[in-house]
């Protein structure tokens, strides 16, 4: 040990973890399941202070929305449709499938050390290109013409990610920057195609800028409610094996180990014989293939078709940064942040039924609970790295490699 | 200071240490890493607050609340790593919180002038108006060592100092504190270099575990005798080194050009070999392009020109896949940063080059169990201690950490073995376990490029010895070699010029 532990510009190389990921997963050995549901439940907490600020009863509140939801639904479980909370949880799950391919498109990237808030951008060329596909071969057998229209719209996400991808490895380009470009190029591209006259605007009626309708064979098959009614479709088991398809890439694959490298540290992993380059390149194209496939489902499942005045409308693609930093970029962790999302997203907008909050302020709290668990994850680095900077100022509580090393 | 004890949450870093300096002394604190140096030294320099005991200055207790206030009473402390300012001058860095004004700005002349009175007083030789981005390590550490001076420091604490410095600098430094102690200035000398510390010390104070083993004269003392009160044990000091028998040449490295990012040359047609059951060490002041040369033998660095032949394969562009297929091996310079991805377990560290290859993976699919059972195979060989094979390599000590790093580069039976300050930064136990492996792999009939900044470990470990000076070979010695001529040539002033 040496005394250079305590003062400020201690070299960059006696930090270990200096990217996000590494931070991230530090926190996740600090602080295991405890931190996130701290940070979901002060979430709510402020949330309903918010409420209360305005006049209502948060506890009152937050019943509705459990309620509006269809969490209620354990009470009294049925699978008849007709029953509100069996409509509200099946609407819930819908949402809950495209959040956990959002968060997982954000996931992956972060176990590469890469931020991609382009998941918006990849979700939406996912959705064009799913309704593109969808609406043509019509006449085709359901199951290629799903396959098709799904593998199309994945690999869209993928291409659109990889652009960033690739930039980044590349020339450097920071793929916070170039994601966020490619969402608006993403946003302006679907006003051009659903426009007047685009190419994927309806053939009926040339003056309403929405797109066909996709094909009756490329329509995902429904097992809980009707298709007419937006029922819950067979993609739900699709984003459940993507989860599984996520942990084991990560954990149990070659790729998932150069991934996972370096998003540690790059330098270990180029010593290692990774390359860096081609990892991140990759790693991003896999992520655009999630928040693409959670715009097939979406496409093929319950939209059928797209229009302009939805594209702005649409945030599944940033609530998928608040279910990956709230379910610490692991499948298990997005499938209960994802869920939790799914049911505020749905229990304060549609499935809200209440005279205790108003429908303006409670879908405003979904938004005001995604943004404090945005500021809490992040604020979590930040007392990480306050705590990190004070144990600097302490001699060694054990022999570690870190204090060591400054004894040169 | 008496009976100090400092406890952090679970350890004792100081446990009942009494420490004394006289005026005039030099007092050197030696230890190995973590035995509570910097702990002690913290609390006199009032960083810390002691658990117990307490501090006497001229017989008076004192408490300090802050550095400030230890600053007042004439502790001045000299860092490992500098705290100078690059783009200011050396008398402004000097005189920087307490500066000359003339009315509101600061006066360059007199501070200048007081500079040059100081460092002529007690003959510290440095420019006051040369920037200190221009000037040397050593003139660096000259500008710590006013500064303190300036602010009125009675008694200096001097950490590490000579890690930094050449033997020339180190010669120098102790010159300087002859000087100041001559002038009634007493030293506290940290350091784990046992041959410095019987050369410049009056007193020996030895730390281990955060306790006082004893405090000796230098009379009477010995390197052997304090290695054992710093180890616990007796411990090899000289690397016992049967005679090599070097055989076929492994690394050929022939007009080797490297240029860094702004295209200046780093190194500068080196060629050299190395042969198998043979350890040549590079020796240089750090900064000398020994980096670069490891980094394009590696493949991990970008070359130029030139060629390197490893086993018969001649590479005029590698990756590190390809080197590390063409059989070298690597223990990199700074092993937090390369050698080991911290959040990784042990066991997927040692699967860091071969994670996709049987039997650790197949078509694509790891096997983590068979990581695991290599894992401990060489955790139990390489006597890894503080953790098994799903330990973060984080979490181990560096010499640990280190024998981790060694393991994984031996055990993959490199022809070619490129060891990187090997040693930096661990304690005498660790070292001598890698000094020994390192002997032992040669023998095994690996080329080994050793590339150290500690002269010693050149000279003790080496079969053949290469100066490298400003990116090129500024000499070569197979047989007896005094530090005093490498180190000369480590200067560049016995620059072998047209001879090769």
């Amino acid at each position: 040990m040496s005394s250079d532990e305590r003062q400020a510009p201690v070299p960059e190389q006696d930090e270990p973890g200096t990217t996000v990921a590494a931070s991230i997963a530090m926190k996740h050995r600090a602080g295991g399941v405890i931190v996130p549901i701290t940070t979901a439940l002060l979430a709510f907490l402020i949330g309903g202070l918010v409420v209360l600020a305005t006049g209502h009863n948060p506890l009152l509140a937050y019943r509705d929305i459990f309620n509006g939801a269809g969490l209620n639904w354990i009470f009294h479980p049925t699978t008849n449709i007709a029953n509100t909370a069996a409509y509200n949880l099946s609407q819930t799950l819908l949402q809950t499938t495209t959040l956990i391919l959002c968060g997982l498109a954000v996931a992956f990237a972060f176990r590469c050390g890469m931020f991609n808030i382009g998941g918006q951008g990849q979700y939406f060329i996912g959705l064009y290109v799913a309704n593109w596909l969808g609406h043509s071969f019509a006449g085709m057998a359901p199951l290629p013409h799903i396959l098709i229209a799904v593998t199309g719209a994945t690999l869209a996400g993928a291409a659109w990610a990889g652009i960033a991808g690739v930039m980044k490895a590349t020339t450097g380009a920071h793929e916070v920057i170039s994601t966020i470009m490619l969402n608006w190029i993403a946003i302006w591209v679907g006003e051009w195609l659903f426009g007047d006259g685009g190419p994927l605007q309806n053939s009926a009626n040339k003056t309403v800028p929405i797109s066909n309708d996709i094909a009756d064979s490329a329509k995902l098959p429904v097992f809980w409610g009707e298709k007419e009614l937006q029922g819950l479709h067979v993609g739900f088991f699709v984003a459940l094996a993507a989860l599984v398809v996520f942990s084991l890439l990560i954990n149990r694959t070659t790729l998932g180990y150069e991934v996972r490298a370096v998003g540690f540290n790059p330098d270990a992993a180029a010593y290692g014989g990774i390359s860096v380059r081609m990892n991140l390149a990759r790693a991003m194209a896999i992520s655009g293939a999630f928040a693409g496939l959670a715009g097939a489902l979406d496409m093929l499942g319950y939209l059928y078709h797209y229009g302009q005045s939805d594209i702005p409308v649409s945030s599944v693609g940033f609530l998928g940064i608040a279910v990956a930093l709230l379910g610490r970029n692991t499948a298990v962790g997005v499938l209960f942040a994802s869920f939790l999302f799914g049911a505020l997203l749905f229990g304060t907008t549609h499935g809200l039924t209440s005279n205790v909050i108003a429908p303006d302020l409670a879908g405003n709290l979904t938004y005001i609970i995604q943004g404090l668990v945005v500021l809490f994850v992040g604020a979590d680095l930040l007392v990480l790295s306050i705590w990190n900077a004070r144990k600097k100022l302490r001699p060694p509580h054990r022999p570690a490699a870190k204090h060591a090393e400054a004894a040169a | 200071m008496r009976g100090i004890r400092k406890e952090f949450p679970g350890v004792v870093a100081n446990d009942d240490v009494d420490f004394d300096l006289r005026r005039g002394e030099v007092h050197a604190l030696l230890g190995e890493n973590g035995a509570g140096k910097s702990t002690l030294m913290n609390i006199l320099y009032g960083l810390y607050k002691p658990d117990a005991g307490e501090i006497l200055l001229h017989g008076k207790p004192v408490s300090f609340g802050s550095a400030r206030d230890a600053i007042q009473t004439g502790i001045g402390m000299v860092h490992q790593h500098f705290m100078l300012i690059p783009v200011m001058t050396v008398a402004e860095n000097i005189v920087l919180g307490i500066e000359p004004r003339d009315v509101i700005f600061l006066d360059e002349d007199e501070a200048q002038a007081r500079v040059r009175k100081l460092s002529e007083q007690f003959g510290l030789v440095v420019d006051p108006s040369a920037l200190v981005s221009t000037i040397t390590v050593g003139q660096e550490q000259r500008v710590e060592i006013l500064k303190a001076l300036y602010r009125g420091a009675e008694i200096l604490i001097l950490d590490e100092p000579t890690a930094v410095l050449t033997p020339q600098e180190a010669a120098e430094l102790f010159g300087i504190i002859r000087s100041l102690t001559a002038e009634g200035h007493s030293i506290i000398f940290i350091s784990h270099k046992l041959n410095e510390v019987l050369e410049i010390a009056d007193r020996i104070t030895v730390l281990r575990r955060g306790r006082k083993i004893e405090t000796v004269p230098r009379e009477g003392a010995t390197e052997a005798s304090l290695a054992r009160a710093m180890v616990g044990r007796e411990v090899l000091l000289r690397v016992e080194k049967p005679p090599g028998h070097a055989g076929d040449v492994l690394l050929s490295v022939r007009d080797l050009e490297v240029v860094d990012e702004r295209g200046l040359p780093k190194v500068r047609g080196v060629s050299f070999d190395v042969r198998a059951g043979e350890i040549v060490g590079i020796a240089g002041v750090d900064g000398n392009g020994q980096t670069e040369l490891v980094e394009a033998i590696t493949g991990l660095g970008s070359m130029s020109g030139g060629t390197i032949t490893v086993a018969g394969r001649t590479m005029h562009a590698g990756s590190p896949r390809a080197m590390l297929d063409a059989g070298v091996g690597h223990i990199p310079e700074d092993r937090q940063r390369r050698g080991l991805v911290l959040e990784f377990t042990i066991a997927e560290n040692i699967a860091l080059h071969d994670y996709a290859e049987p039997p650790d993976a197949k078509w694509g699919w790891i096997f983590p169990k068979r990581m695991v059972q290599r894992a401990a195979r060489l955790i139990k060989e390489f006597d890894v201690r503080g953790g098994g094979p799903q330990t973060p390599a984080g979490g181990l000590s560096g010499g640990n950490q280190q024998k981790v790093v060694v393991a994984r580069e031996v055990a993959r039976d490199p022809k070619v073995l490129v060891a990187a300050q090997p040693t930096r930064g661990l304690d005498v136990g660790a070292i001598e376990f890698l000094h020994r492996r390192l002997v032992t792999e040669r023998d095994e009939g690996r080329a080994i490029l050793l590339v150290s900044l500690e002269l010693e470990e050149i000279l003790s470990l080496s079969d053949r010895i290469l100066v490298i000076y400003e990116g090129e070979i500024a000499g070569e010695h197979a047989g007896e070699v005094s530090e005093q001529e490498i180190g000369l040539e480590m200067l560049g002033a016995g620059k072998r010029t047209e001879v090769a």
